[in-house]
């Protein structure tokens, strides 16, 4: 079969890369369209390459596997359906199966300045592309001025990253608190704190009226007429999907290209969407889990094998790639309380002074939501938990806070390698090390219970045997 | 450790600053125990008792039923299981005795289900399998050390004094698995990835390592090969994706990044947690690429290692008991192998069968149209440790014949049609092969009780019997035939003799000859490649592992405790032992519990798709939620390995006994 995929992103590379896994007879001839002019590259990693946590040069996504034609620097210009035609520049290319990857574009906001008639105004980017990201690296510099428009996640990303670039950054959003799909006014609050501490200014339910500069960007205004100088203007206003394609060529899209449960247009069964570019039973997703999951779906259907089974489709899990900000939020995480809904329980730890939220959300006992910000020590029990809809424990303290267990009575084990407890220790009071080592075996293994057992030995005496295994236990191995 | 003529046992400071957990004194007390089996044992029939038998009548029966077997079946109906824990002596014995005097291909060992993971991908990447390639004090010196899967405060709780060094002298300890293990409170950093996602964790760490540009280039320039590719497919593992899939907090990667990074020497080091699943070799790889791109292997006190499992887990897989083996390392399909090894056997290399069946796939087809319709048995016990144990026992007792060399009345030996009674350690002689690559001697301290034989002499007997000459009983002939046979092998011992043994602390391999010193580290100059670099292989992560469900929504994982040893049919035999830890248990988080309305030292079933298994649960926070923890040491209705997933590695045949889908359910109403 001929394939063409329209796309070299996350979504485009990965169906390529598992039909080509799941088709060692090379049954198929693959062909990729590439609009951006480079070798596909990991487009989650740009926020770290502008945050300087990852160099632009390692974002190459692994070379295409044999068989797998790659064009990049070529627009797909027309579908032609009834002729199972794609047309770039170059020429025409026949295909049995289409498959759409186009992703999303970003969206510029009609604010008088922001674009001319070539484009957006020098010095003002968006961010979603390498070349976007290498543009507003020549850009920055330490010590200037950047306004970052959106308080959603990539915004609040760029901003952090050029923060730690040494800029003066605002960040301006119009809701009136940051990440409002995914948090709640008191996390955003604290998000927001945590921006400041490390030197970005937020600005909050106010919006860029103007924006000015004759040959460059200069400064922006706001709602209520401040004006913040900058050089550098950041639009993370969001995306919408990519479709005009699709739309041009007849497939039902509605947000995205509506697709079945096989990822097939419900228009065209030799046509396919995955990724941020299709609408999968009402919706559509702008992140790489889901994006990956329909490549996989897509590429089994096409390849003749059984998609892997699941029980539930992957959720998407928000992870804010910022540094020193550690914060993630899944599900219904913005819920404030169950005034509405009696059978929501929220369970809510703020410190705001430390940078912290802990926040789960539960629905008959089952986690449908959860924050955590400052500390995301017991995070990895919680998104399992909520990935599998698996109840949450009784008490949901245990995935707040990471207790250890402290065990301190004297059947408590010292010499670990021969079994030898505390008790039996304090037994032999008034002998030596070696002594014990004889009668007991204790420090005769990995020896390193040594030290506990001189000190059992030493405060025996004191006649308060508690307080010394607790003094051993703090200096040794538990 | 030496032991006196009362079967008391003694310390000594070897390989250095040697020292014994209780497994090691108490283990004089099984020479003289009452469960010691001193005669040969047959079944009359198949439901009959085991009588005792004279050894000429045991060795004739088993003699003329093979021969019979083969006769009408072809060689391949006979087949041969051996353990980690024989010689090199007998390990090579048993080898050769399966090709020559059985001629069968199906020959393979307990080791497939240890070490095989780490052992197929050190060869991947370093062009040679040595557990660890530098000597085991090496660990105190490592700045960092990076311990994965690998419990040995319980499991060779000696070892912890190398590491109680290592931490004394200011470095760093950083423990990877699941559960908070003995070995995980030692730690300056313990990270939890859910069971059977540490592939993406290492993939997760060396992407860190890379992108804050601490790979060592120029070492990786000079000494390997396959970065650019790994580099590329490292790219999807950021860190954040590497948090959702293990739940390894991205503050708790980068410390670990961080650390390994930022210390002078560092060490990686996996165990069987980490080995132990269908893509265990993969997962041992992903470590290994992280320890290249660090430029450790090859550098003292830096370096890669895997932690032996069992007491002779290395040597008794480098002489032939491995399906696709020959000694010496050398492989079965290699013509040029095939040619020096049949030479010194005396055997026409056109003889020498194939290479066979992994261990799992060879007790799956006993008694099947293809499969071998008897099996001869030396120092295992596949009923309590082959995964999914409960159809392997069904197929051992639809043999024609089962044959079961051991010292005491295992559960395997317990279904056998007959039973030899052999030799314990202190009764023979021969040389073991460390985790360190150390031929080390073991000296006859006392002699065997009247009725028991030394396997070297039960096998040259039976051989003898089947009309093959060439075996024989004495060890050190048998250890110099060893040495012409691995002679340019990558397990090289030809130089190695008993005396220079007895001279000194033993000698490392490879050591091709007399005036050789051996190889206490490997990898300085160059790795046993054809071009001498070690080999980054690209290795991505997919879940592998059985997915929990509804009906199974927890994941079960296995594994050790400090006072057993593998499927515990010495260790439960001694009394100190079983008291210390009688009875089967299975630790339940306090979440898990209070859902089940289980309390401590309530009785559980633990089912899985395979099988149940009954054990008394034991509530603790050191296992995650919803994963739970059985040791595997127990037998009949307490056996782990009922539950296992047998699953394999493509590469290396090793099961998924690490980690499967499973549910508990309360067994029956509280007692109280």
């Amino acid at each position: 079969m001929r394939i063409v995929v329209i796309g070299t992103g996350m979504a485009g590379v990965r169906f390529a890369a598992d039909l080509r896994a799941g088709d060692p007879g090379f049954r198929h001839e693959i062909t990729m369209f590439g609009a951006e002019p480079e070798p596909a590259y990991n487009r989650i990693l740009l926020s770290s390459v502008l945050a300087d946590t990852f160099p632009l040069r390692d974002i190459a996504l692994p070379a295409a596997p044999d068989g797998v034609h790659m064009r990049v620097g070529r627009s797909v210009t027309e579908v032609d359906r009834a002729a199972r035609v794609v047309r770039t520049e170059n020429g025409a290319t026949e295909y049995d199966v289409l498959v759409f990857a186009t992703g999303s574009t970003p969206v510029v906001p009609p604010i008088p300045g922001l674009r001319g008639a070539a484009g957006l105004t020098p010095g003002a980017f968006t961010f979603r592309t390498a070349s976007d990201c290498r543009a507003i690296l020549a850009a920055a510099r330490p010590g200037g001025n950047a306004v970052v428009l959106g308080g959603g996640p990539l915004g609040v990303e760029a901003a952090r990253a050029l923060a730690g670039r040494g800029m003066a950054v605002d960040l301006v959003h119009q809701q009136t608190h940051l990440l409002q799909r995914h948090l709640d006014p008191v996390a955003g609050r604290i998000l927001a704190m945590a921006l400041t501490a490390h030197g970005v200014r937020v600005h909050l339910d106010t919006a860029v009226t103007a924006v000015s500069g004759e040959e460059r960007v200069s400064a922006v205004r706001l709602t209520d007429d401040t004006v913040l100088s900058c050089e550098l203007l950041v639009a993370a206003c969001g995306t919408r999907p990519e479709v005009a394609l699709a739309r041009a060529c007849g497939l039902a899209v509605n947000g995205g290209v509506v697709v079945d449960d096989r990822m097939r247009s419900i228009t065209d069964p030799a046509v396919y969407a995955v990724g941020d570019c299709a609408e999968h039973r009402g919706v559509v997703h702008g992140l790489v889990e889901p994006a990956w999951e329909q490549a996989s779906r897509a590429a089994a259907d096409i390849g003749g094998w059984s998609p892997e089974p699941r029980d539930r489709p992957v959720l998407p899990v928000l992870r804010l790639k910022a540094q020193d900000i550690d914060l993630a939020a899944m599900g219904d995480s913005a819920v404030v309380d169950e005034v509405d809904d009696p059978a929501t329980e929220v369970v809510v730890f703020a410190d705001p002074a430390r940078r912290r939220y802990k926040k789960l959300v539960l629905r008959a006992g089952v986690i449908v939501g959860a924050v955590f910000m400052g500390d995301t020590g017991t995070m990895g029990t919680v998104t399992d938990l909520f990935d599998r809809a698996r109840p949450a424990p009784a008490d949901p303290a245990a995935l707040l806070f990471d207790l250890a267990t402290s065990g301190d009575s004297t059947e408590q084990v010292v010499c670990r390698c021969n079994g030898v407890t505390a008790k039996t220790i304090l037994a032999c009071e008034g002998r030596t090390v070696s002594e014990v080592a004889r009668r007991t075996r204790a420090t005769t293994g990995c020896g390193g219970c040594a030290g506990d057992v001189a000190a059992l030995l030493t405060r025996a005496s004191a006649k308060d045997p508690f307080a010394s295994l607790a003094a051993a236990t703090v200096n040794g191995a538990s | 450790m030496t032991v006196r003529p009362d079967a008391t046992v003694r310390p000594r400071p070897f390989p250095a600053g040697g020292g014994l957990c209780v497994k090691g004194w108490t283990s004089g007390s099984l020479l003289d125990s009452p469960h010691r089996l001193t005669t040969p044992l047959i079944r009359d029939g198949r439901d009959g008792p085991l009588r005792p038998a004279q050894w000429d009548e045991a060795l004739s029966l088993i003699a003329a039923r093979l021969a019979a077997l083969r006769a009408e079946h072809g060689p391949d109906a006979v087949a041969v299981f051996g353990g980690g824990g024989l010689t090199n002596e007998k390990a090579y014995q048993l080898g050769k005795f399966a090709r020559v005097a059985l001629r069968t291909s199906r020959i393979d060992y307990n080791g497939r289900f240890c070490m095989s993971s780490a052992a197929a991908a050190g060869n991947r990447a370093f062009g040679i399998d040595r557990g660890l390639p530098f000597p085991v004090a090496d660990i105190a010196d490592a700045g960092a050390v990076l311990l994965v899967g690998c419990n040995v405060a319980e499991t060779m709780p000696p070892i912890t004094r190398h590491l109680n060094a290592q931490r004394a002298k200011g470095g760093t300890l950083i423990v990877v698995d699941p559960r908070r293990t003995a070995t995980a409170r030692l730690a300056d950093l313990h990270l939890r990835p859910h069971p059977g996602t540490d592939l993406a964790l290492a993939c997760g760490l060396a992407h860190l390592v890379i992108a804050d540009g601490h790979h060592d280039l120029d070492y990786i320039e000079r000494r390997t090969t396959g970065f650019d590719a790994l580099r590329r497919v490292l790219a999807h593992y950021w860190p954040e994706r590497v948090e959702r899939v293990t739940g390894v907090p991205v503050a708790a990667q980068r410390a670990a990044a961080a650390a390994l990074a930022g210390a002078r020497t560092a060490l990686v080091m996996t165990g069987r947690g980490t080995e132990q699943h269908s893509n265990g070799t993969d997962t041992v790889q992903a470590w290994i690429n992280l320890a290249l791109a660090l430029g450790l292997p090859g550098a003292p006190g830096s370096g890669y290692g895997c932690v032996t499992g069992q007491g002779n887990g290395q040597g008794g897989r480098e002489h032939g008991q491995k399906a696709d083996q020959l000694p010496g390392y050398r492989s079965i399909r290699d013509d040029a192998d095939r040619a020096h090894v049949a030479a010194v056997w005396g055997v026409r290399p056109d003889d020498l069968p194939g290479p066979g069946q992994s261990a799992y796939e060879l007790l799956d087809g006993l008694g099947t149209a293809d499969g071998s319709r008897a099996l001869l048995v030396f120092g295992s016990n596949p009923v309590v440790s082959a995964p999914n144990a409960g159809h392997i026992e069904r197929a051992l007792r639809g043999l024609d014949l089962l044959v079961v060399a051991d010292f005491v009345l295992s559960e395997t030996a317990a279904i056998a049609d007959v039973v030899l009674p052999v030799c314990q350690w202190a009764e023979e002689s021969g040389t073991i092969t460390n985790l360190e690559g150390r031929v080390i001697r073991r000296r006859r301290a006392r002699p065997a009780p009247p009725g028991v034989r030394d396997e070297l002499d039960v096998v040259a007997d039976l051989a003898r019997r089947l009309g093959a000459p060439g075996f024989d009983a004495d060890p050190e002939t048998v250890f110099a035939e060893l040495g012409a046979a691995s002679s340019g092998g990558r397990a090289d011992y030809a130089g190695i003799t008993y005396d220079r043994l007895d001279q000194g602390d033993g000698v490392f391999w490879p050591c091709p000859s007399a005036d050789h010193p051996g190889t206490p580290r490997l990898f300085a100059e160059r790795f046993a490649t054809l071009d001498g670099r070690a080999v980054f292989h690209p290795v991505e992560y997919a879940p592998v592992t059985e997915r929990p469900d509804a009906e199974f929504p927890l994941r079960l994982t296995t594994g050790r405790v400090l006072a057993h040893y593998q499927s515990g049919a010495q260790t439960r035999r001694i009394d100190e032992l079983a008291a210390a830890e009688g009875a089967v248990f299975v630790q339940l988080n306090p979440a898990n519990a209070a859902e089940l309305g289980v309390r401590d030292g309530d009785m559980v079933r633990v089912r899985t798709r395979r099988g149940a298994a009954i054990a008394a649960a034991r509530v603790t926070d050191d296992v995650p939620v919803d994963t739970v923890f059985m040791p595997f040491h127990w037998a009949g209705d307490g056996r782990a390995n009922l539950l296992t997933d047998p699953k394999l590695d493509p590469v290396s045949g090793m099961p998924a006994f690490k980690v499967c889908a499973a549910r508990v359910d309360r067994a029956g109403e509280r007692a109280s």
